[in-house]
């Protein structure tokens, strides 16, 4: 606007003074991003309403024991994590243009995903065919808890379904980018990784206050 | 085909669309804003109609209890129920955040930044289909076995989590969870497109502080449906999996309904209500901010002066929002919640009265000293800043917990919040029909009629609402269906105020009749009103009066307007007109055009 030197207070009243993306960031990116603020209210929200129902009741079982409940999860969580840096990888061989790295990688942060899910989905049967449901515990656990509160399943099987949909939504929306990745721009495959890496964010909140939380004393 | 591509190819234009051709994709499943709005407005407009009609059958059924009416016959106290359930929840999501939201800032947003579309035209276009089926599912709970849910709009548990607990509590009450979970993720992608759709396609020139506070009042309204629906979904699914998947978020243990001990335990209603309120006090935000930014937008326009204090309108409607989200426990107090949370809760409440005070006091100095035009959308925004004050006044009455505990379910609350968050946020949307209705639709409004509208609807309503203060202070219940058996008063104390009931219900009728003189007036004049063939009938300086009415398809045919100005220039001295555009490049006199907020009366 004027002919002074352009100080950082200039180059800031710029950006954002119309006609340009203050952010840098298309619309489709900033789209991501407000949705992603959106959905962590949802996950808050849940985790918060787990905190006060725990917190309210008179007894909450612990029944993960460290062996094998704690390192099974803490599998489940490596593969998450894995597949975070797996969807970096993907995402740097876009920025380079690399394509077909870009699909390797991609498909392997699915793999990845439908790994963490199929272990997820072991640990609920075998808890389920321990005889926990959304509204009842096993017998056993009320003898060793007494009065302990019914929702332990309901919040458990609830928070980490509604993770679990996040992942299985994820990957089929990786899967969608790997096949078009030829036609995608950089920035789409990036927005993509913003998705996934949030879900994983998500984890890395539900993994203590869900399992560590209630680990065998 | 290949000349249309050849003619976009041409073109610089980064997200020009052609108009569609087809009828379908023009004005169904259409992906213009203006389109959209439009639709939003008409789905307002139906889903007003329904609410009012319901609030009439509930006067009529608190006046004469025990008549039998033609077709419906006597209206029982689970029908009455089943009315006030529906017509808060039609009221509040489908009138109160669809049409200023949804409907004015579909359509306007993108206009007055310059901006040719929103940014996700698709997804927006995806918002409005999916909050119509919300409003259809939530129809269809009419007539289902049992009929509607009986739980109010607030639909707090356990009533609400136990299908036994009442008529209307089965099928009904899972139509409405599902209608409230269709309508939040339709806001949410709404929220999210509004807020990209400021942020990233202001045209040049158009810095945040250039904005007209129409523009403000949409993105802060946005951010809070962004923040606030995703809590009431989450909610809502608990909610849902209570009543259908046996779980108990919201349900104690050993609770008796009908003599059937319940199979629930470990949960708690107290936390269905924090949830719904950390959603619900927002929602009352997002509901009336809309009408504070047009309210302003339309005084400084008619009254040909510059908005009193721009800068601090925005710090007020920001200050308000965010306050907003610490406010929710005012409406718990009586849970049992700790006297040191209500005393926070209480304060932070109470200081929502300063931003307040600050948009009340600017409107005030917007207008002192204004070279006044008295039409009609000028009447409706004074309308407004009287309504305002006078419902937001007792929410400083209702904030403090002392009081609070006696007035809780009152008339009393029921007259603040609708004068201050129905009322008040509805002649906003008269506000917006009768001034942007030129521009919508190339003709105008009679005027005759919208003053005969205005004056029985302003009087109207306070001859509604202001007795109901005096019913609460007095003892009166709400959400009761009556207050007598057999002509015999149940409740001696209420007895003197059956002349007070009688009145309100008479001015309700009025009231009720008189917006059809609107409806008249809005559908007579989109044919048969007096054609706007200028862009600028009002003398207005926002980028909707620089292109035609209605605008074309891309909004400025073509052309990227350039934003020199700030919004409201009125009474620049050393102009021609009283008023400067803000596409005018000219400088006037010393006055530097800074548009910084500052602008006009430097001298």
């Amino acid at each position: 606007m004027s002919t002074e030197a352009a100080s950082a207070d200039q180059l800031i009243a710029n950006e954002w003074s119309g006609g340009t993306l203050p952010y840098r960031v298309g619309h489709r990116k900033l789209g991501m991003w407000l949705f992603i603020v959106s959905d962590s209210l949802t996950f808050s929200a849940l985790l918060v309403g787990y905190a006060y129902v725990r917190a309210s009741s008179d007894n909450w079982p612990t029944p993960f024991p460290f062996s094998p409940s704690i390192i099974f999860s803490t599998v489940m969580t490596l593969c998450l994590l894995s597949s975070s840096l797996t969807m970096v990888m993907g995402v740097s061989a876009s920025a380079r243009g690399d394509k077909k790295a870009t699909r390797k990688w991609i498909l392997l942060t699915i793999l990845f995903g439908l790994t963490f899910i199929v272990l997820h989905l072991i640990e609920w049967r075998h808890l389920i065919n321990e005889g926990l449901s959304p509204f009842s515990l096993p017998k056993e656990w009320v003898k060793e808890w007494p009065g302990a509160s019914p929702l332990f399943g309901a919040t458990f099987f609830g928070i980490t379904g509604l993770h679990m949909f996040h992942v299985a939504t994820g990957a089929i929306y990786l899967a969608v980018v790997a096949a078009r990745v030829n036609k995608l721009k950089h920035e789409d495959v990036e927005i993509s990784g913003l998705y996934w890496h949030f879900v994983d964010l998500v984890w890395m909140f539900v993994f203590p206050m869900i399992y560590l939380l209630s680990i065998k004393a | 085909m290949s000349d249309a591509n050849v003619a976009h190819e041409a073109h610089e234009v980064v997200h020009r669309h052609e108009p569609p051709k087809s009828f379908i994709r023009k004005y169904i499943f259409s992906l213009d804003h203006k389109v959209i709005g439009v639709q939003y407005l008409m789905l307002a407009l139906a889903a007003v109609l329904v609410g009012m009609t319901l609030s009439i059958l509930m006067r009529f059924s608190l006046t004469w209890p025990d008549m039998n009416w033609p077709i419906i016959g006597m209206i029982k106290p689970d029908q009455y129920l089943a009315l006030l359930t529906i017509h808060g929840t039609i009221m509040v999501f489908f009138v109160l955040t669809t049409a200023p939201q949804g409907g004015f800032g579909n359509y306007f947003l993108p206009i007055q930044i310059g901006a040719e579309d929103m940014a996700f035209p698709t997804l927006n276009m995806l918002s409005f289909w999916v909050t119509l089926v919300g409003f259809i599912v939530l129809l269809m709970s009419f007539f289902v076995t049992e009929g509607a849910p009986i739980g109010g709009w607030t639909a707090y548990p356990p009533l609400s989590a136990i299908a036994s607990a009442g008529p209307g509590q089965g099928t009904g009450m899972n139509l409405w969870i599902i209608s409230i979970a269709i309508f939040c993720v339709g806001s949410l992608l709404g929220a999210l497109n509004f807020i990209t759709t400021l942020l990233n396609m202001r045209a040049k020139g158009m810095s945040l502080m250039r904005m007209p506070l129409t523009c403000w009042a949409w993105f802060t309204t946005a951010v809070l449906a962004l923040l606030a629906f995703p809590v009431l979904l989450a909610g809502g699914v608990l909610l849902f999996l209570d009543r259908n998947l046996g779980t108990s978020f919201f349900v104690p243990a050993g609770l008796y309904i009908k003599d059937v001990i319940q199979p629930h335990a470990g949960g708690s209603p107290i936390l269905w209500q924090h949830l719904f309120w950390f959603f619900g006090h927002p929602e009352v935000y997002i509901a009336i901010l809309p009408g504070m930014g047009l309210t302003s937008h339309v005084l400084s326009t008619f009254a040909r002066k510059p908005v009193f204090g721009y800068r601090a309108m925005v710090f007020a409607i920001f200050a308000i929002g965010l306050l907003g989200f610490f406010v929710w426990g005012h409406h718990m107090f009586i849970s049992g919640m700790s006297p040191y949370s209500a005393m926070a809760f209480s304060i932070l409440t109470l200081s929502i009265g300063v931003p307040s005070a600050v948009k009340t006091f600017n409107w005030i100095g917007t207008l002192w000293g204004g070279k006044i035009r008295f039409k009609v959308p000028m009447l409706f925004a004074l309308g407004f800043v009287s309504l305002f004050v006078a419902g937001g006044i007792t929410g400083l009455v209702l904030g403090q917990t002392s009081l609070d505990l006696p007035m809780h379910d009152t008339y009393f609350v029921l007259g603040h919040f609708h004068l201050v968050m129905g009322v008040a946020a509805i002649f906003g949307m008269f506000t917006g029909v009768y001034f942007w209705f030129p521009k919508i639709f190339g003709r105008f409004m009679s005027e005759r009629l919208g003053r005969i509208h205005f004056w029985i609807t302003f009087v109207g309503v306070y001859c509604i609402f202001i007795p109901m203060h005096i019913m609460g202070i007095v003892g009166m219940p709400r959400r009761y269906s009556r207050f007598a058996e057999n002509g015999q008063q149940i409740y001696y104390f209420l007895e003197s105020l059956h002349p007070l009931v009688i009145f309100v219900t008479f001015a309700a009728i009025i009231t009720f009749l008189a917006q059809f003189i609107f409806f008249f007036n809005l559908f007579w004049s989109m044919f048969k009103g007096k054609k706007c063939t200028e862009n600028n009938p009002w003398e207005a300086t926002t980028l909707e009066w620089d292109t035609t009415s209605p605008p074309p398809h891309d909004n400025f045919a073509g052309v990227h307007p350039v934003v020199y100005r700030g919004a409201y220039e009125y009474s620049v001295p050393g102009a021609p007109n009283d008023f400067v555009m803000q596409t005018d490049p000219d400088e006037f006199g010393e006055h530097e055009g800074s548009g910084d907020g500052h602008n006009g009366h430097k001298h």
